[in-house]
């Protein structure tokens, strides 16, 4: 797939695909890739690194950061408070805002709805997951509506790689303030009724015949923020059989404010709490999903999900993201077995005392 | 060990109370039999599945003969590397078993030497080995089959002087009573000839599975290997195909829930052609079909279908309703099979290279190349050589009742078979001296003490096991037959822990289900099950197959991932938890249950 070329300051969805992460990011060119792919994902668009760069080198931060000491923690706050200010405030360069507000206009125009809620998220052009932490990359604002507050999210993501911590993380590495970029992903929101994260193998054991299934009421940020204890769900890829299943008691929800913009944390209704947030019918969309993306990737995924409350059923079950999956790909086991002369040297040397190299 | 004993151990085998009641149970059993006072250092567990029950006194047999042909199979034939053989005690009428680990590392290197040339011979001819196993098992069924218990008439026949046999026809007695033991002793000695080198097939494949996939339910390792075309299933097939043919010879009226066998059959017996026609076919599928215990094969009073025909004829009814209803019932074998290949499919798949893709097709290829004498050897031998051994010695019993010697030819099974041989020396003496037998006397109030024996012993709750634990228990035929392995010890060592509400067993069909607990002891009252209950049983067996149709999760009290219940229980897709050891004493008919076949969990909701 060729990758997009253009300097062009957003880009729609169905226009990225893998090779696009220098120009939208990560998490930009894998919501492209998996709309390719045939997953059902929510429409939107990248404000592209080529936006980030036009409307921040014309503040020149290079000049306020450099040669800024990291362990002078006031003279960098002060530095970055000053920086963060003007990223939010300074106009942007022309065209960029027509841009964005014409983007997420046809995203409204599509829905029928002149006030969509989208989320806007921040998408690294980094491979290093530790730098995009300290970059801040994980920013994501949920539920936002109009195009003024799109516009000042995708600000607020770019100010958030100014922050005390992402800075001095540079300062102390070295990294040039001109190699920065970063993409901003704006995404119609799906109205979830539940929602949660899934991985394409155990994450207790790394066992890949499996997929695990955390699901929850509401919006995915209660989940993925720790603020629930989500249902659990362990389906085999093999049988589709729901192999465990733990129903938890579900006290806390994310949810739309109901005044119009931004998320609200509030107590899960009681005759919601210790009900099943997904349907076993939900269980099986989500599986025959993850398994179609595990197979597009060719290596264990990291999913989040969301169920909509008003699709109908059979047509509600959204990707949100996927990444693959690096805790147990970094300590994948040593080969349980290799083959022998004779098939049934197996069982001889299982009852001839050389145990499995587990127990061995 | 790193903990203290106290903590660490069940009850010692000298700590047993009496029962009360029970005084004298020591005298049913053979000495050998017995706890020693050294017994207490080992560790012994309670065989609950194959042994449930109180052994009467000529059911002894059942543990004397197998443990001394699987021992010298393990021990003297195969010459398994880590283990010898299996000793067993019985106490209160229970069965209580150890295993004999090898242990010197020079010793476990030179049997290592001879179970490689040993074991590799049967592995590498294993097909043309097993078809003369065969061979083998079906004339030893033929052999006992055979044995006819002698006539004593007032005089022998006159050919016995003409042919000048120059013996007379009591001598048979003691010869063919002889002949049924000797031919279940080889029996036994052929069934355990394969079968702890299939199991090992099976567990290799098996601890493959786990490390590679250690969430797979052990129930999935067994779905890879299943055979299809499987003996075990053959005699609940044939019902099935008599439910058709009652339909299609306009009979069926005739099989109604709750109806008396034996006025079925007169009633068949006036239906003209199709009811002719309908009893043949039941007599050509009663041999061999009909020879399947409704037990495990270790008990006497576990019967077979031809011994008594309540139960398939309480199957029947339901049957032919389906075949009316124009349901197929023949078991779609190319589905299964196409199914099971693309499990094993996908698995192998989900490997990460090709060194284990190439490894797991060795160890399935072997299980498979296994797996038919696994399945198989049961009907085979705890089956149909079982019932008709038990047959024959039922009519040494009636004999015995004729001649005075026994009140009731049943009473034959509280008698050791040493003691059965001590009573027919009596027929055979009294018969030629003339006199009378002088057994009444003496066998009957022991018939008697052992009969209230039994009912008392009946009532105790035997502990899981006895003694300390050991270290590691890694004695491959312990785990590979009864499943026992550190977890389960400590499960059992933990299970006071749980409240009187959770009954524990093993994992044995996925699935969770609540339900109405219906409790059968005896496969006779299937007929008492409802649509959608939970059965709960001591064991079940290929005649108990009619119920899963209605039932809505299985539990038992004996038996492995690999026992019928389970079986049976996977291929109808309902949870299935089996081995609780248990279930039956603590659920009662009527309670609602949560029957949890994930985890191997039954809850007692109230």
């Amino acid at each position: 797939m060729t990758a997009v070329t253009t300097a062009a300051p957003v880009v729609a969805f169905a226009d990225v695909g893998l090779a696009d992460v220098p120009t939208v990011g990560g998490k930009g060119a894998s919501l492209g890739e998996l709309r390719r792919a045939g997953i059902q994902v929510p429409d939107g668009f990248v404000v592209t690194t080529a936006a980030f760069r036009s409307a921040v080198e014309a503040l020149d931060p290079g000049t306020g950061l450099s040669g800024l000491d990291p362990a002078d923690a006031d003279a960098v706050g002060t530095a970055c408070a000053e920086l963060r200010s003007r990223v939010a405030a300074a106009p942007l360069p022309a065209g960029l805002a027509d841009a964005v507000t014409a983007a997420y206009g046809r995203l409204c125009d599509d829905a029928g709805n002149a006030r969509l809620p989208v989320a806007v998220r921040s998408s690294a052009t980094s491979e290093d997951s530790a730098e995009a932490s300290f970059a801040g990359l994980q920013d994501t604002y949920l539920w936002i509506r109009g195009a003024d507050e799109v516009l000042a999210s995708v600000r607020r993501c770019w100010a958030s790689l100014y922050s005390v911590e992402s800075v001095t993380y540079r300062l102390r590495r070295g990294i040039p303030e001109t190699d920065l970029a970063m993409a901003v992903v704006v995404q119609r929101m799906v109205d979830a009724r539940s929602s949660g994260v899934m991985f394409t193998r155990s994450p207790l054991t790394g066992d890949r015949s499996v997929i695990a299934i955390d699901a929850s009421w509401g919006l995915g940020s209660a989940v993925v923020s720790g603020d629930v204890t989500p249902d659990s769900f362990v389906v085999s890829k093999v049988t589709g059989e729901i192999t465990k299943r733990t129903v938890a008691t579900k006290s806390r929800w994310h949810q739309p404010d109901p005044g119009g913009s931004g998320v609200v944390e509030t107590d899960v209704p009681g005759q919601l709490r210790d009900v099943p947030s997904i349907s076993d019918e939900e269980i099986a969309a989500l599986v025959a999903v993850a398994r179609r993306i595990e197979a597009h990737y060719g290596v264990p995924q990291d999913i989040e999900w969301a169920v909509s409350r008003s699709a109908p059923a059979g047509e509600n079950v959204y990707l949100l993201q996927s990444r693959p999956e690096t805790v147990w790909a970094e300590k994948d086991r040593a080969k349980v077995a290799t083959p022998t002369a004779r098939p049934f040297d197996h069982v001889i040397n299982l009852l001839g005392g050389n145990r499995p190299t587990s127990e061995g | 060990m790193s903990q203290p004993a106290e903590d660490r151990s069940f009850p010692l085998p000298s700590q047993i109370a009496p029962v009360p009641g029970a005084e004298g149970w020591e005298a049913m059993y053979p000495y050998f039999s017995r706890f020693q006072p050294e017994d207490d250092q080992r560790f012994w567990f309670y065989n609950s599945m194959h042994f449930p029950e109180v052994v009467p006194a000529f059911d002894g047999i059942t543990s004397e003969i197998p443990y001394t042909a699987i021992g010298a199979n393990t021990a003297r034939l195969f010459s398994f590397p880590t283990t010898m053989g299996i000793d067993y005690r019985i106490v209160n009428g229970r069965v209580y078993i150890t295993a004999n680990p090898v242990t010197d590392p020079a010793q476990v290197e030179e049997r290592l030497g001879h179970f490689q040339e040993r074991a590799g011979h049967y592995y590498a001819n294993w097909d043309s080995l097993y078809a003369g196993w065969q061979q083998r098992i079906e004339a030893l069924i033929a052999d006992i089959e055979a044995v006819e218990v002698p006539e004593l008439g007032e005089l022998d026949d006159l050919s016995v002087v003409t042919e000048a046999r120059g013996f007379a026809s009591n001598h048979f007695l003691r010869e063919r009573f002889h002949r049924c033991i000797d031919l279940y002793s080889k029996m036994w000695h052929h069934h355990t000839e394969f079968l702890m080198l299939g199991y090992g097939a099976y567990v290799v494949f098996f601890e493959f599975c786990k490390q590679a996939f250690p969430e797979m339910g052990d129930q999935m390792v067994a779905r890879m290997v299943a055979g299809i075309d499987v003996t075990m299933y053959r005699p609940d097939d044939e019902l099935k195909k008599l439910a058709r043919l009652a339909v299609e010879n306009d009979v069926a009226d005739l099989f109604v829930e709750g109806s008396d066998p034996v006025k079925v059959l007169a009633a068949l017996g006036e239906r003209g052609e199709g009811g002719a026609r309908w009893l043949a076919a039941l007599e050509e599928a009663k041999d061999p079909w009909f020879n399947v215990s409704v037990g495990d094969g270790f008990y006497h009073h576990h019967l077979s279908w031809a011994d008594d025909l309540t139960v398939p004829f309480a199957a029947l009814p339901r049957y032919v309703e389906q075949v009316r209803a124009g349901e197929d019932l023949t078991r779609p074998t190319e589905r299964l099979a196409q199914e099971r290949d693309r499990i094993a499919g996908e698995y192998r798949a989900l490997l990460g290279s090709e060194e284990e893709q190439a490894a797991f097709d060795q160890m399935l290829g072997v299980c498979r190349m296994v797996f038919p004498y696994v399945e198989a050897h049961k009907f085979y031998c705890e089956h149909w050589f079982t019932t008709r051994f038990f047959q024959k010695i039922r009519a040494f019993g009636t004999l015995l009742a004729r001649r005075g010697v026994l009140a009731e030819a049943d009473d034959v099974f509280h008698l050791r078979h040493v003691e059965v041989e001590d009573a027919l020396a009596d027929v055979m003496l009294a018969w030629a001296s003339g006199s009378t037998e002088l057994g009444a006397r003496h066998w009957q109030p022991i018939v008697a003490e052992r009969k209230r024996i039994v009912e008392a012993l009946s009532g105790w709750s035997p502990p899981p096991a006895l003694g300390a634990v050991p270290e590691a228990l890694n004695d491959p035929a312990v785990k590979m037959l009864w499943g026992i392995t550190q977890e389960t010890v400590e499960t059992w060592l933990g299970s006071e822990e749980d409240d009187q509400s959770t009954v524990r067993g093993y994992a044995a069909s996925p699935g969770v289900v609540e339900g109405v607990a219906r409790v059968l002891l005896n496969v006779n009252d299937i007929g008492q099950i409802r649509e959608g209950e939970v059965l709960v049983c001591p064991v079940t067996a290929p005649s108990w197959g009619p119920v899963f149709g209605k039932i809505a999760a299985a539990v038992s009290d004996i038996g492995g991932t690999m026992s019928h219940a389970a079986i049976v229980a996977r291929e109808y897709g309902m949870p299935a938890v089996v081995g609780t050891g248990s279930a039956t004493a603590r659920i009662r008919t009527g309670d609602r249950v949560r029957v949890d076949g994930d985890r191997g969990v039954v809850t007692v909701l109230g």
